[in-house]
């Protein structure tokens, strides 16, 4: 079966985006991720919160909030334009931001969760050997969080794949800009007879989900054999 | 290590710190030597491991200057505190704490401030973990990972070396084994220790100054034989029996019957089952006030071989035991503390000032030096 060219583009805007939103999220996330399992401030609760509204809201109601908050009429969308002549609506970029919003809970819960499990003890024994908070973060928490890493990254490229309501709400549907596989999927749903195309992209979307599970998988065995060969 | 009084020189580390922990106030004044090893003994809860993990600064008190030499490591006055990875102050914890995700080799590089291969090796050497270099720390024992985190503290060149408890949770054997390490260590680097522990033994093996804590207060602080000497320290020292220790050195083996000779400084002689150390190295010996006999002329027939020559200087009565009197008595220089019965005092007609005969029931060698 040879694809279209709509159906490459589709491909390639899926890929695009949600590695896009995934790279910057990922600093993003280890910051917030970190903050949150090793410090205690005022208003932890609001901003675990908030990371968390993406999880619970409806996608659209995201997409809407991102419009308000980020569209040409709103004051960071305004200084985004005049500043770098970036506007977010409507384009990919666009896209990738309300894909990462999406995906961002999940990057941070999951390694949030290994991140509380590295022991705070290794921490301190790295300071009294002269480590200073950033090397100690480099050396030792990142690298023994690593598995919650993968996942939360794995996690977070799947979602973005596979989000809709935002990016159609707060991103549009271009075709060539924003119209990801599932906003295609869409389109070719809404249209009469084209059950067929709309098939043959059910196919490709299952056949990528199929390939990263596996990939994830395999890249989970590996981090697993190493800490195991590490251990004996 | 072979005088117990330390030359007096600049104390390097001057601690003045004020901390309330809940309800537990800690509350020290310290001068501790420029080298050696000081001991901090106290039962637990008395402060000692907080007082450790203030001087590496790990913990902040709500008032205090922690100096060390000249350099200030916290002065809550000038709102001075030097975070712990600047201060050059060695940790071993109780626990290992090695990386599991670096090999023993690159636990033992983690903190070296250069590459210092000459170092690395001797150290390698004296901790006996050349074997182990390859291996990942979840695959060593317990004595051998302690080792390692020995080693990796000492590789991070620092000015202090503190360690907290570090032969908890071992076995007798592996315990004795890593505290002659230990020993062996603080007599051929020179950086002075700070030993927190709640042990008796271990304290007298290796400390040359011991500070005793109490309720997070500073009891007292003093080289360890004069301060194992002190009447009115008798309970606090109660874990150790009232123990007091005797220099020795190692002049003989006797094959035939198994027993090793030792003399003290001023010549007199004793013996003890036989031990493996070279004649000529020195040897500490413990012994408990109670198995201490006090004769006034050398006894004719007594099954105990270790007799010597003594003088008594001092007596007091402790209020918690009106029954007997604790003494102090030179053997040549040195002071050792012995308890008898107010009876048997008063029968044998002792006095201060008397020429005695001691007779020593059980002698406990610590380690050699």
């Amino acid at each position: 079966m040879t694809l279209s060219p709509a159906e490459w583009e589709a491909i390639r805007l899926s890929l695009l985006i949600g590695l896009a939103a995934v790279v910057w999220i990922l600093p993003l996330g280890i910051g917030v991720a970190w903050l949150l399992a090793r410090h205690e401030f005022r208003g932890k609760a609001l901003l675990d919160g908030l990371i968390h509204l993406p999880l619970v809201l409806p996608p659209v109601v995201v997409g809407y909030l991102l419009l308000l908050s980020l569209g040409r009429q709103s004051i960071i969308g305004q200084w985004l334009y005049t500043t770098f002549g970036v506007a977010l609506p409507f384009t990919w970029q666009g896209a990738t931001v309300a894909c990462g919003v999406m995906a961002f809970p999940l990057l941070v819960r999951a390694l949030r969760l290994s991140l509380e499990a590295v022991d705070p003890k290794l921490e301190t024994a790295a300071s009294t050997l002269g480590a200073s908070r950033w090397r100690v973060f480099a050396t030792i928490t990142l690298p023994l969080a690593m598995p919650g890493l993968l996942t939360g990254t794995v996690l977070a490229f799947a979602r973005a794949l596979s989000e809709f309501g935002a990016t159609i709400t707060f991103a549009s549907n271009i075709p060539g800009e924003t119209r990801t596989l599932p906003l295609s999927l869409y389109s070719l749903i809404q249209s009469p007879g084209q059950e067929s195309a709309a098939a043959r992209l059910c196919l490709i979307a299952i056949a990528i989900a199929l390939v990263s599970l596996m990939a994830s998988e395999w890249l989970a065995r590996r981090t697993r054999q190493r800490l195991q060969e590490r251990d004996g | 290590m072979a005088n117990m009084t330390i030359p007096p020189m600049a104390p390097p580390l001057t601690l003045q710190v004020e901390q309330q922990l809940g309800n537990f106030q800690l509350s020290a004044r310290l001068e501790l030597p420029a080298s050696g090893v000081t001991g901090i003994y106290g039962h637990s809860g008395s402060g000692k491991t907080s007082l450790l993990r203030l001087i590496a600064g790990l913990e902040r008190p709500q008032t205090g200057l922690i100096k060390l030499g000249e350099q200030v490591m916290l002065d809550t006055q000038q709102n001075l505190f030097m975070p712990s990875h600047q201060r050059r102050i060695g940790v071993v914890f109780q626990e290992a704490r090695l990386f599991p995700h670096y090999r023993v080799r690159g636990n033992l590089r983690y903190g070296m401030p250069r590459p210092a291969p000459q170092r690395f090796a001797d150290i390698v050497e004296l901790l006996g973990i050349e074997a182990l270099l390859e291996r990942m720390p979840g695959t060593l024992s317990g004595g051998e990972a302690r080792r390692v985190a020995i080693g990796r503290a000492l590789l991070s060149e620092p000015q202090l070396l503190l360690m907290d408890e570090p032969l908890t949770g071992l076995d007798g054997a592996r315990k004795e084994e890593l505290l002659r390490y230990i020993t062996r260590l603080t007599q051929q680097v020179d950086i002075p220790v700070v030993y927190v522990s709640h042990d008796a033994d271990e304290i007298t093996t290796i400390a040359n100054h011991l500070v005793v804590m109490k309720a997070g207060r500073v009891e007292a602080s003093d080289a360890l034989n004069p301060l194992l000497n002190r009447f009115e320290l008798t309970r606090e020292l109660g874990g150790f029996d009232a123990a007091s220790l005797l220099e020795s050195k190692v002049v003989a083996h006797d094959t035939a019957y198994g027993m090793t000779h030792l003399a003290l400084d001023d010549g007199q002689q004793l013996s003890v089952p036989g031990i493996a150390v070279p004649v000529g190295s020195r040897l500490r010996l413990r012994i408990c006030a109670r198995d201490i006999e006090l004769a006034t002329s050398p006894p004719a027939n007594t099954s105990c071989r270790n007799q010597l020559n003594a003088t008594i200087t001092d007596t007091t009565i402790l209020p918690d035991a009106p029954h007997t009197i604790e003494l102090r008595l030179n053997i040549g220089e040195l002071a050792v503390r012995a308890r008898v019965t107010r009876q048997s005092w008063d029968e044998l007609a002792l006095a201060s000032g008397m020429q005695v005969v001691v007779l020593l029931r059980t002698l406990t060698p610590l380690m050699s030096h």
